[in-house]
């Protein structure tokens, strides 16, 4: 298999610099070009080789005062994981009291990241 | 219409901007600051911004939009500031005391009129509905303002549609595009009349691209099939004129359709107070003190000018609160002559849109949009036509606020009476 390259375009700044980042056959970064400053190179190699997400939700709540309480990864995942994460997400429930910051699913769908309500949904 | 209380500060909005305003304002020395809100809670739209992206300016931290409105009502509710929920502002008048009367409607207390020294307008903005887009097709079910959308996904936990088209690429049309997908339904393209994105670069890569949902510039609707629900929608190139292309329509099938055709300052209160409204923004005109043309007044976030990042909402906001608490404290200092800043080849507007110099900070924020793309060019600041200084941008897009900084030393000096603001391409 011969190198690789891909295309992409940069989220650093507004330019929005469209990027080729050249793969090797071991999917190693041999050549980044198109890119205007470092920030790019330093996007556009990690967001070839591992790129990840925050991935924010909703999660059922059980005798609230709203249906659903706002959730987030606390931290990033991986951006193929993003489906798998939001299978997960949907078959929690919670019961209502629920508050910014409680840990509802620890570790959601293996991906590393726990999730967290991210407002405050009181009970009625 | 008996109640009739006094009020230094009242601040009209609750959300990110009323929020900040009436926490500058308590800071800076106003005791009595009172924030009157539509909804049920504090917060505004960030509640319904579940996504992440909010607060790198502010709190060098990237957050939700709920936890971004939970910091600062947290900052509030320290402060002992009081606030109406459910409670509306009706009308706005100015008194022959130079006081504002503010007409509110609740359900406890009915209507009341409150008496403020200075009023800071906070109601933020309002999405521009199907009537005024002039889409033709029939009126079926399944067609909503993307806001709207986003309200029935993330705080009422309902799905407005399975197969969706969105109209516009304005950034919520965007985080739409994404979050339906997340929840199953199909996005099957992102259709912009103008020929580039009214949106933020990274929502274009990380909710479009990240999906695979195609964005079709020059494109726009031009029929909804459907009687009772949508059925379909006709999507057809347009030319340079913005008309479209014959021959090049193309059907999609899908049973909701998504509008992000734009913001709109929500000013019906400022209009019928009578300070002067900007034909460019929507917005009241201000001074460099984000007070509009009526004394007292103050204007700050998305009712002044729509913003695209909440930080600068934040930001703005605290000064008007600062500004406002300043003129509540009776040590106002000497204004000077008033300098209109002109806004002209390429920018569109700029806020403020007048300067006092007497009362300018050490370093005065000018924002301003530019009206198309500009690559490789500068931004020129002329004073009283004179060349004062150039700024080099790699790139400027109407869909990204700009702002330059004027040192007030500079205009002590040069006293000019108008400046100017242009973008200058190279040839």
């Amino acid at each position: 298999m011969a190198n690789q390259i891909r295309e992409l375009t940069c989220i650093r700044c507004p330019m929005g610099c469209q990027i080729q980042v050249t793969l090797n056959e071991e999917k190693e970064v041999v050549n980044i070009t198109g890119n205007t400053c470092p920030r790019g190179a330093e996007y556009a190699a990690a967001e070839v080789t591992h790129p990840m997400r925050t991935v924010t939700s909703t999660v059922k709540v059980i005798g609230g005062e709203l249906p659903v309480v706002s959730v987030k990864t606390a931290g990033d995942i991986p951006k193929d994981g993003i489906m798998a994460c939001m299978a997960a997400i949907n078959q929690v429930q919670v019961k209502a009291p629920v508050h910014i910051g409680d840990v509802l699913l620890e570790n959601a769908a293996g991906l590393g990241a726990d999730l967290v309500a991210t407002r405050d949904v009181e009970a009625i | 219409m008996n109640t009739r209380m006094t009020r230094q500060i009242v601040v009209i909005g609750g959300g990110p901007a009323g929020l900040a305003a009436a926490a500058a304002a308590k800071k800076n020395g106003a005791e009595d600051v009172l924030i009157l809100e539509r909804d049920r809670v504090l917060g505004g739209i960030l509640n319904q911004c579940i996504h992440n992206g909010f607060g790198l300016h502010t709190f060098q931290e990237e957050l939700t939009g709920p936890e971004y409105a939970a910091r600062f009502i947290r900052i509030v509710e320290e402060q002992q500031i009081p606030y109406l929920l459910s409670t509306i502002v009706v009308d706005l008048a100015r008194l022959e005391n130079g006081r504002i009367a503010v007409s509110v409607m609740n359900r406890s207390e009915g209507l009341f009129v409150i008496e403020a020294e200075a009023v800071i307008l906070a109601m933020g903005c309002r999405e521009r509905p199907r009537g005024a887009l002039n889409i033709p097709g029939y009126r079926p079910a399944g067609i909503f303002t993307a806001g709207t959308a986003q309200r029935f996904v993330n705080i009422e936990g309902k799905m407005p549609g399975r197969e969706v088209v969105i109209l516009g690429s304005g950034d919520i049309g965007l985080i739409m595009a994404r979050r339906m997908t997340l929840e199953g339904a199909k996005v099957k393209v992102v259709a912009e009349l103008m020929p580039y994105s009214g949106g933020l670069k990274r929502n274009i890569v990380q909710c479009l691209n990240d999906y695979g949902i195609p964005l079709k510039l020059s494109h726009t609707v031009v029929d909804i099939k459907g009687k009772d629900r949508v059925e379909a929608v006709t999507i057809a190139e347009v030319g340079p004129d913005r008309r479209p292309i014959p021959g090049t329509e193309e059907e999609y099938t899908c049973d909701t359709l998504l509008l992000s055709c734009g913001l709109i300052p929500e000013n019906e209160l400022t209009g019928k107070l009578g300070a002067d409204l900007s034909p460019v923004t929507s917005g009241p005109v201000v001074n460099e003190s984000l007070e509009t043309s009526i004394p007292g007044v103050y204007a700050c976030g998305n009712v002044l000018h729509v913003h695209d990042l909440v930080d600068y909402v934040s930001e703005e906001a605290s000064e008007a609160g600062a500004r406002a608490a300043e003129y509540v404290s009776g040590k106002d200092c000497a204004a000077g002559e008033p300098c209109a800043i002109r806004a002209v080849d390429g920018v569109r507007y700029t806020v403020p849109a007048v300067l006092r110099i007497g009362k300018m900070r050490e370093r005065q924020v000018i924002r301003f949009r530019v009206g198309e793309v500009f690559r490789d060019a500068e931004v020129v600041i002329e004073l009283d036509g004179k060349s004062y200084r150039s700024v080099r941008k790699k790139i400027m897009a109407p869909g990204e606020m700009e702002q330059v900084i004027l040192p007030k030393k500079d205009l002590e000096e040069i006293k000019p009476s108008v400046i100017t603001i242009r973008i200058r391409t190279n040839m």
